[in-house]
């Protein structure tokens, strides 16, 4: 069950997180301001959960990523791993618990290194972390991990770029998993396949999750059909805030963000029939640039609900109904 | 619905060392007048350079070496590739919005001079004229502040500005046909909707004919009157939009359709991926290119040669030897 929320299941907990950017200016790069790439960013995830983050370039969510995993230093706010504060651990501290929370890159080229052996790269974790003592015992789980994850084990010895985009995405998910971690951020690991390639990506994530008991996921896209599909919880990201999140079924059915409702019908479903009578909702304007974002709500400039307070008043994320959570002042 | 554009068994060939790939392979297509046409498929497959192709703009290795392309009673490949006949058609009759809007546009020219060389070079406006106009472009295209934009460089714009910016480019001279080219796939889904109702509006306000190449079949559901699907430099699919999603008759068209997550999904449906890879177009057999990843071929599909075009009903047309429904 998705919505059990009682702590000893919490794997990962933030907790009014903050990221901001200092922008300079001259060179004695004098601070000219800061951007809020993350303003207070609240949620946790279950053992065995996948969290959906999702929202439009720029809102923010591959920085909560990156804070995750601690590449990032948080401005504030707390980061709970495993009941554990992370916020502040030292790099030494850091390199124990990088072993149990891994990262699933977009660029299945740009990440993998091009000297390196296939079997090399999804082994590196595992010698770093020095998780096997004999080379034998490494070859096996190297071996294994390319089953896992549906390459041929004769291929161990091939370089990336004898791969294809879909087979580099196996490696690089082969990898994440090499230390038996307990999350996985993916961020945006489907977006730069071929279309008839991102289904096997899923179904390969899916599958992982059922043969690997309570591993979690925080997947991290800008496509909410792919992030409906895989999650169980969604939060909607807007200007680095959170502005709606609840589980996935809810999201689509019921979504009570006007920035949500609009996201929704702006993506088309591959169904003629049913477009001809969807409604779409135009939002205006753009995306406000989160250097000099809007006072008030981030997204009352655009709202087609937006009343007179909504430019004053910051909504919080409030729980409207059981684990539905939304940050609107007209909800 | 009289056609303005056919292309007929178009090839388009580019000579690597390591042999010839046959990016566009025996393709026909027509478009038309007033119509939005979808063309579809995955990167490779040949959708892009059809296009080109049309427009006389296959750089080198690439080469036109077959078929013909008519448009307004010409063969346009008859022109030579820089004579005037084909530079007037050339953004003048048929014009083109491309993917990237921020690498389209020239970084280092402000974006009146760009949308006025349009304007003096295909109207013969002078420089006062096309400013004027190039005001009442941006204001169609819903660029704010036109008047005072003119003088920006692209770099000021945003992603979706300045796909709008091409829009006004594009539509500067009243073409005949517009060409977007995954328009909106490097842009923010709430700006892509934004735009392809413009373009939308802009198609019936203008009277002017909609091809729209894109890898997602979301959108050509949403806007597109017919489609074309391709695959591995062939079109192997044609027919009215609703046709094709409701009966849909090749096995990759089926394929794609269930790989592609749906917002409207039951949750916990699995997708059925299509497995396999798109093929190396260098050298290709000459049987049916979907042959290897295709889960319902037949003992015909090994033997023949490349399944001709049969016809489903009416104007819905596929290339496959089955002769029932794959479901």
């Amino acid at each position: 069950m998705p919505l059990n929320t009682s702590p000893r299941h919490t794997i990962l907990q933030l907790q009014e997180l903050r990221k901001y950017f200092p922008v300079t200016h001259g060179l004695l790069r004098k601070e000219r301001a800061e951007v809020k790439a993350v303003d207070d960013i609240s949620f946790s995830i279950m053992r065995g959960e996948t969290l959906g983050l999702v929202g439009e370039s720029g809102c923010g969510k591959t920085t909560v990523g990156r804070c995750i995993l601690r590449q990032y230093r948080p401005t504030g706010g707390r980061i709970l791993f495993d009941k554990e504060d992370i916020t502040h651990l030292p790099p030494k501290k850091l390199r124990k618990i990088r072993r149990r929370m891994t990262l699933i890159f977009q660029d299945p080229y740009g990440s993998l290194n091009p000297r390196m052996s296939a079997g090399n790269i999804v082994g590196e974790p595992l010698r770093i972390h020095k998780m096997c003592t004999t080379r034998g015992e490494y070859r096996d789980r190297i071996e294994q991990l390319f089953r896992m994850v549906g390459l041929d084990s004769g291929m161990i010895n091939r370089f990336p770029h004898e791969f294809s985009g879909g087979q580099r995405q196996r490696i690089g998910v082969a990898r994440a998993l090499a230390c038996e971690p307990c999350l996985i951020v993916c961020d945006e690991p489907i977006s730069a396949l071929d279309v008839s390639i991102q289904a096997q990506i899923i179904n390969l994530l899916e599958d992982l999750k059922e043969k690997v008991e309570g591993l979690s996921y925080l997947f991290i896209a800008h496509d909410l059909s792919v992030v409906r599909h895989v999650s169980d919880r969604i939060a909607v990201m807007y200007l680095g805030r959170i502005v709606e999140m609840t589980d996935s079924q809810t999201l689509y059915e019921n979504p009570l963000h006007p920035y949500t409702r609009a996201l929704l019908s702006a993506i088309p479903i591959a169904d003629p029939f049913i477009e001809e009578n969807r409604e779409t909702i135009l939002l205006k304007g753009e995306v406000p640039s989160p250097l000099n974002p809007p006072r008030g709500c981030p997204f009352h400039p655009r709202c087609f609900m937006a009343a007179p307070e909504c430019s004053r008043l910051t909504p919080e994320l409030r729980e409207i109904d059981y684990g539905h959570h939304v940050a609107c002042l007209r909800v | 619905m009289p056609n303005i554009l056919t292309v007929e068994n178009l090839s388009t060939h580019f000579k690597t060392e390591a042999g010839v790939v046959k990016a566009v392979d025996d393709v026909s297509f027509h478009i038309g007048e007033k119509e939005i046409v979808g063309i579809v498929g995955e990167s490779g497959c040949g959708k892009s350079v059809s296009l080109l192709s049309v427009l006389q703009l296959v750089k080198a290795p690439g080469e036109i070496v077959g078929g013909e392309i008519l448009f307004g009673g010409k063969d346009l490949l008859q022109y030579p590739v820089n004579g005037r006949e084909m530079r007037s058609i050339r953004g003048g009759r048929i014009s083109m919005i491309f993917q990237e809007p921020m690498t389209s546009l020239n970084p280092v020219l402000t974006i009146g001079r760009q949308l006025g060389e349009m304007l003096r070079l295909h109207l013969g406006m002078t420089e006062k004229e096309a400013r004027k106009r190039s005001v009442e472009l941006l204001n169609m295209v819903g660029v704010p502040g036109a008047g005072a934009r003119l003088d920006d460089y692209p770099h000021q714009f945003s992603g979706g500005m300045c796909q709008r910016v091409m829009i006004a480019m594009a539509i500067s001279c009243s073409p005949e046909i517009l060409f977007a080219d995954e328009p909106t796939t490097a842009l923010d889904v709430t700006t892509q909707a934004q735009l392809l109702k413009l373009m939308k509006d802009m198609v019936a306000e203008l009277g002017m004919s909609l091809v729209l190449v894109t890898h997602n079949l979301g959108l050509v559901a949403r806007y597109a009157q017919r489609i074309y699907v391709m695959y591995a430099g062939r079109i192997v699919e044609s027919g009215s939009t609703r046709e094709i999603f409701k009966n849909p008759r090749h096995p990759y068209t089926v394929g794609l359709l269930r790989s592609i997550p749906r917002l409207d999904a039951v949750k916990g449906e699995k997708l059925l991926p299509i497995e396999g890879l798109p093929p190396n177009l260098i050298d290709m057999p000459n049987t049916c290119a979907f042959l290897p990843r295709c889960t319902h071929r037949i003992k015909e599909c090994h033997k023949n040669p490349r399944p001709p075009l049969f016809q489903a009903d009416g104007q819905h047309f596929y290339r496959c030897y089955l002769e029932e429904k794959c479901h």
